[in-house]
């Protein structure tokens, strides 16, 4: 479809083909911010409806402008500092923050091809993407000079660095099965006869557990949002922060929080692979609409957890994170090679 | 110049200035940060050189866990700033025989290789394999013996790390999770059935 444009763009050397990057760039990054407005409305929403109330339902029909109307109130308030904070820093942590969460996208494979930069390490970049984020909240608890920005800071800090770890094993243990850390590689080695038997959320049950849980605690995400606590400290580390620099903050949360989701299909739910088996047509067709489909799964999680499960207490997350999870990542790290070496599992078609 | 070249110039000369930043700056946070940035403009040097995994493993590892923790122990250092001047200035002639000593070495060594080694061929390129898959199978295969060994100092040096910094202290009163999630009600809750007390002569 985007064929002829490509090729009159590429036409003109180096400086198309930058263009053409750039338009791609583009085609994911915003989708990927309406996405977060949109997702933050059906967030309130859904709890809403949980919580047996209404959610917005004023602006627009069904209050669906009223994510836009937040954007707007936030992009027009007035950006304040405080007098005591660290001037470069404070502006700079917000953009810190944001500049990984919108790069991890790059990798992320929505179809077969339909991917942005198909790359060889993807998944080792995706893991450094995500570790990088944790210096935006760093930043901004330090640079505030704020004692509750401090601590949230701290929180996020030692649990994003504690949750990475069984994140990162479960990880390896799709590499190992699949052989490759392309994830577009990674969903074809899902690829299988038998539909969603064939996936790796079934010999890597427990690691698609830890994996998502995880994913939850690194993007400090209810019931682990202990950073931002706003029972004990407030706000945690955008406590400081007004307007645009606190809405920065805001959509790198949501942009990792989807992404997290994509990534939970992509690596444990054969992405854009169809559940059915292929007789059935148009529902056994693979194609992105599973992919998306699998993600707005995933994404849902965050809601039903957020209303439903009150809040850990600190050093129950580190428990969890190091007592429970990464002693059982470990363990199926070796179950899982001894899958691939004895080929209990098939990979691929 | 081609636009590699150009890339290689701006990230080795934001490398060589966030290098010297470290050193030079006076705010220990600034300083953390201006390593961070060092070693994430060499990991871009090194995907220039194709060395995709060394560049992600380096971000990945020192990065995105090394400097974290450097971060949390300097930001909740009060580091007082002119005492460390004075030290500065007391190191500086052994800071400066080190790095003259390192720079001899290295220059010793690509003086030598340029002697010796003939320019080899890319290996992964030769085998049709990808970098990484190239890296993974000799790491694996002709290099496990050194692998695991490496694997098993990491190990012991991570358990030793444990000991060394464990403090028992007397005294505190801790929480213990795993007892706390076993408590059944019937431990701390009695239902106890008694009679209504009424007066005598009223309706309860």
């Amino acid at each position: 479809m985007f064929d002829p444009l490509r090729d009159i763009l590429l036409g003109y050397g180096n400086t198309g083909l930058t263009v053409w990057v750039l338009l791609k760039i583009l085609a994911i990054a915003v989708p990927v911010i309406i996405t977060v407005a949109m997702f933050v409305y059906w967030e309130r929403k859904v709890i809403g409806w949980m919580h047996a109330r209404m959610g917005p339902n004023q602006i627009g029909p069904l209050g669906l402008l009223q994510a836009f109307a937040d954007v707007f109130k936030l992009l027009f308030k007035e950006v304040l500092r405080p007098d005591a904070a660290n001037k470069t820093m404070f502006f700079l942590a917000p953009l810190i923050a944001l500049v990984p969460a919108l790069a991890a996208w790059a990798v992320v494979p929505f179809d077969a091809g339909v991917v942005l930069s198909n790359l060889n390490v993807g998944l080792l970049f995706l893991l450094a993407m995500t570790s990088m984020g944790v210096y935006g909240i760093i930043l901004a608890g330090w640079a505030s000079n704020s004692r509750y920005a401090m601590l949230g800071a701290m929180r996020a800090a030692a649990q994003t660095v504690s949750y990475e770890i069984a994140m990162g094993f479960a990880l390896v243990s799709v590499l190992i099965l699949s052989g490759s850390l392309n994830l577009s590689e990674i969903v074809l080695a899902q690829k299988g006869s038998k539909g969603l038997l064939d996936w790796f959320w079934l010999p890597l049950l427990p690691m698609f557990v830890i994996y998502f849980v995880s994913g939850v605690a690194e993007t400090n995400r209810a019931p682990f949002d202990v950073a931002e606590g706003e029972s004990e400290i407030v706000a945690g580390f955008h406590v400081e922060y007004s307007g645009s620099a606190f809405a920065i903050f805001f959509l790198a949360e949501y942009a990792n929080m989807i992404l997290i989701a994509f990534l939970a299909s992509v690596l444990f739910l054969g992405g854009w692979l169809s559940p059915f088996p292929e007789s059935w047509g148009f529902l056994g067709a693979p194609g992105w609409w599973w992919t998306f489909a699998k993600a707005f799964f995933f994404s849902f999680f965050y809601l039903w957890f957020r209303a439903s499960f009150p809040r850990y207490r600190y050093d129950q997350i580190m428990r969890l994170g190091w007592k429970v999870f990464i002693p059982i990542t470990i363990v199926w790290v070796a179950v899982a090679a001894c899958m691939k070496y004895f080929g209990w599992v098939t990979i691929g078609a | 110049m081609t636009f590699e070249l150009v890339c290689f110039y701006v990230f080795a000369a934001v490398a060589a200035a966030a290098a010297l930043a470290v050193i030079s700056v006076r705010n220990p946070v600034v300083a953390a940060l201006s390593l961070v940035l060092t070693f994430f403009s060499m990991a871009c040097v090194w995907l220039l050189a194709d060395a995709e995994f060394l560049a992600v493993a380096l971000v990945l590892v020192y990065v995105g866990a090394v400097m974290v923790l450097f971060l949390f122990v300097v930001m909740m250092l009060d580091i007082e700033l002119v005492p460390l001047r004075e030290t500065a200035s007391r190191f500086l002639p052994i800071g400066v025989a080190v790095a003259a000593v390192m720079l001899v070495e290295m220059l010793m060594l690509i003086g030598v290789r340029s002697l010796k080694v003939e320019p080899i061929a890319d290996p992964a390129a030769t085998a049709g394999l990808s970098n990484i898959e190239w890296l993974a199978r000799s790491l694996f295969t002709d290099y496990l013996l050194p692998f695991e060994v490496a694997a098993l100092i990491l190990t012991v040096g991570l358990i030793a790390a444990v000991p060394l910094t464990l403090r028992h202290r007397v005294g505190v009163k801790k929480q213990n999770p795993s007892r706390q999630v076993q408590v059944r009600r019937e431990d701390r809750l009695r239902i106890i059935k008694m009679a209504a007390e009424t007066k005598q002569g009223e309706s309860p």
